[in-house]
């Protein structure tokens, strides 16, 4: 009996202690000492939320650098029993969870690689990321799409690859990850610098 | 290729530079060392009230009776979540099948997760179910560790101590602490932290994009160090928000072996002989190494099928994010798949056909590679065991381990802890084929259709909880099973050594002759080695041969399905 009363008790205190305690206390410190990251690191442009630092969204515009292929999808609007693909759908991360013998990948791929030109292109343009978010593209990935953009805009392709240049991140603390380019952060230097 | 084995060698180094100290601070917090929460501790154990000494079957009994306790509260709380706070979304309540699924998964440390977090869970559910069962599952293994080393090392002794004395002090001194600072850091480099539940943005080109939000760094703290993994959002720590650089990267995939291999060191000082300790260390940093260089090789080749499309200097990049890149994905594939963690940062569906079988063959060979908070050592010491009975045989000796004489009764129960894998993954995953579920739940054609039956199987057996996600698993069937599987795999180790660590607190030991086979030295490791390698072969080889092994062959020559 005193096992079950232990057993008992001590779940309801540690619901309490770990289950709200913890997350809300942190909550409230992440709220008063870290608001920008807590609050999903919105980009805002005026009042107008934009989207965040940290998530990729959709471009598809030829005057914008385009992120990686998507594997999200959302609700049917017309039949809620099915899905459609809705790429970088913020609400419901995934990824294609297809086999590296998947023809339907196999054939994905190709097709990717082949809208972007002749021959191998960077890995990331031609398949889906984890998260069906990758905010990031390679600096290969970028660069490739400099010739698409400058034309899209008008400009000469030295300076949208020299603003493509500026906009590389290295390695975090010059050692951990990959060199990398935010999409949304390029595109919106892009539209600051070559409207 | 330099850069990136530099990222492993900090990530090794970092490991053991926090593990060796970490080991002997858990030593002190469960021998009654450190005191500097005991007011709290006090009040808590006060209301409990049961703080005597227990023999292994009340010890035994006191953990089963709180995971109970833990598995209703945490089926209520999903099946009713809809009538409970904190539901911005306003969710429903889990299907019973769902909800018994999951409150499975997350009181055996297994955080397998049949549903998307941010399509499925309150924040209600998130906190007060899962964040609590992540660290009380947690602090239950952590105590069974330490009631087994208390058992080793005991003379003549009837008792084990007190699992409501060593679950309350896991995680007083050692996970909520833990758990606070890691969160911070969390927070300062980028991880949301609101009661909000998504804001609506307006994205360049005009689209209306939702980003799902939530208290994620509390949680995600939580989920690596308790070695649990079971993600906020769908997609675990791939998810930007739940892991945005490769600097949360690197911290988690330490705080998921951190503690995980702190134990080797925290045994050998409860046992009275810190080379002990370090012998499994090194026996279990062999294996993770050996799993990393061949992970590693799989996925820097590429894959074959997309030679001419990919470039292939990045290597396999589908289910894989920019930030982290190859080696990044690499290390905690491997870290997470050793440690019976389960969180994932890339998509082990389309791992090459050999890096998914890396990854399943850590599971299968019992989360035993620094595996699971607490358990991961008690598994490795049900092989220690069955390799000092083997190397007993050999030379004709009664084997003994701390100078106790292993005897049938010890190596009758390791010998039974043989089964669980084999029957939660081998007879489990022929019953869905035979019934025709595994068939309509695989998601790829071919052999790999194959292994996203048997990952699944291996990933719930072996409590570890990442998936080849291209699997279906949110069924009545599937949810059933893989519980049971979840089930089997936890207990079906916790019983039976802790009844070994019973039977041996009992025995005297006998100080050490010219003709003890000593348990610390390179030729025993060799042994342990060899003896895991072996039954993981021996019992799977024959399924990865169809699975992962067929998969390989044919996309090096050239087919896909």
């Amino acid at each position: 009996m005193s096992q079950l009363r232990a057993a008992l008790v001590l779940t309801v205190l540690f619901t309490l202690l770990t289950g709200l305690a913890y997350p809300l206390a942190i909550t409230g410190l992440g709220q008063a000492m870290f608001p920008h990251p807590a609050n999903g690191s919105l980009v805002k442009r005026g009042e107008v939320v934009i989207g965040s630092a940290l998530i990729g969204q959709n471009f598809t515009a030829d005057r914008y650098f385009h992120g990686r292929p998507s594997a999200t999808s959302a609700a049917d609007p017309a039949d809620a029993t099915k899905t459609i693909d809705a790429p970088y759908n913020a609400a419901n991360s995934t990824g294609s969870n297809l086999g590296p013998s998947s023809k339907a990948l196999a054939e994905a791929v190709a097709a990717r690689a082949q809208a972007l030109g002749e021959g191998p292109q960077p890995a990331d343009l031609v398949t889906s990321s984890a998260s069906g978010l990758d905010p990031h593209i390679s600096p290969a990935g970028a660069l490739a799409q400099v010739a698409r953009v400058a034309q899209a805009r008008g400009k000469p392709e030295a300076e949208i690859r020299a603003l493509v240049e500026r906009q590389i991140e290295g390695r975090d603390l010059g050692l951990l990850g990959e060199p990398r380019v935010n999409v949304l952060a390029l595109n919106l230097a892009l539209d600051a610098a070559a409207p | 290729m330099q850069a990136d084995l530099l990222q492993a060698g900090i990530y090794a180094l970092s490991l053991l530079a926090l593990a060796v100290p970490l080991g002997w601070y858990m030593a002190r917090v469960f021998t009654g060392g450190v005191t500097f929460l005991a007011p709290v501790e006090r009040v808590i154990l006060g209301a409990a009230g049961d703080g005597a000494e227990q023999g292994w079957k009340a010890y035994a009994a006191a953990l089963l009776l709180f995971n109970a306790a833990g598995f209703a509260l945490l089926f209520a709380i999903l099946t009713f979540q809809h009538r409970l706070p904190l539901n911005p979304q306003g969710f429903d309540g889990l299907s019973w099948h769902l909800a018994l699924n999951t409150a499975i998964s997350f009181v055996t440390n297994t955080n397998w997760q049949s549903y998307g977090g941010e399509t499925t869970l309150s924040h209600f559910s998130q906190m007060a179910g899962l964040t609590t069962q992540n660290f009380l599952s947690a602090a239950s293994g952590m105590a069974v560790a330490v009631a087994v080393a208390r058992g080793f090392a005991a003379r003549q002794a009837r008792h084990l101590g007190n699992f409501w004395t060593d679950m309350t002090r896991a995680i007083l001194y050692i996970l909520l602490p833990g758990a606070i600072v890691l969160a911070i850091a969390f927070l300062a480099l980028g991880m949301p932290q609101t009661l909000l539940a998504s804001v609506d943005a307006t994205t360049l080109e005009g689209a209306k994009q939702t980003l799902a939000l939530g208290p994620v760094a509390s949680q995600v703290a939580i989920k690596q160090l308790g070695t649990n993994g079971g993600g906020f959002f769908n997609v675990n720590s791939a998810h930007p928000f739940e892991n945005p650089t490769a600097i949360t990267n690197l911290l988690s995939m330490l705080a998921i072996l951190a503690i995980p291999a702190a134990f080797t060191f925290t045994y050998g000082r409860m046992v009275g002989d810190r080379r002990q300790g370090r012998a499994l260390f090194v026996a279990m940093g062999v294996l993770l190494v050996a799993a990393f260089v061949a992970l590693y090789a799989a996925e820097r080749f590429g894959n074959p099928l997309h030679l001419a499309f990919a470039d292939p200097a990045a290597g396999n990049m589908e289910g894989k994010e920019v930030r982290f890149g190859v080696i990044g994905s690499v290390l905690w594939a491997v870290t997470t798949t050793a440690a019976s963690n389960g969180s994932v940062n890339a998509m082990h569906d389309s791992l090459t056909p050999l890096g998914g079988l890396v990854a399943m063959l850590n599971i299968q060979l019992g989360e035993i590679i620094y595996g699971g908070v607490g358990v991961g050592l008690t598994g490795m010491l049900l092989f220690v065991i069955l390799t000092v009975f083997l190397a007993g045989l050999m030379v004709g000796r009664t084997p003994e381990y701390l100078g106790k004489k292993i005897e049938a009764r010890e190596v009758k129960l390791a010998a039974l802890t043989l089964l669980v894998m084999p029957i939660g993954v081998l007879v489990f995953g022929a019953l869905a084929i035979a019934t025709g579920t595994a068939q309509t739940s695989v998601q790829d054609q071919g052999p790999h259709g194959l292994s996203e039956l048997i990952y699944a199987y291996s990933s719930a057996t072996g409590n570890n909880g990442s998936a080849f996600a291209g699997f279906t698993a949110n069924t009545p069937f599937h949810n059933t099973m893989l519980g049971l599987a979840m089930l089997l795999g936890r207990f079906g180790y916790i019983l039976p050594i802790l009844a070994i660590a019973g039977s041996l607190a009992g025995k005297t030991p006998a100080a050490a002759t010219a003709g003890t086979f000593p348990t610390h030295g390179p030729v025993f490791v060799t042994l342990l080695i060899l003896t895991i390698l072996i039954v993981g072969a021996l019992t799977f080889l024959p399924v990865l041969a169809l699975g992962p092994i067929a998969e390989h062959v044919s996309v090096l020559a050239g087919r896909a399905f």
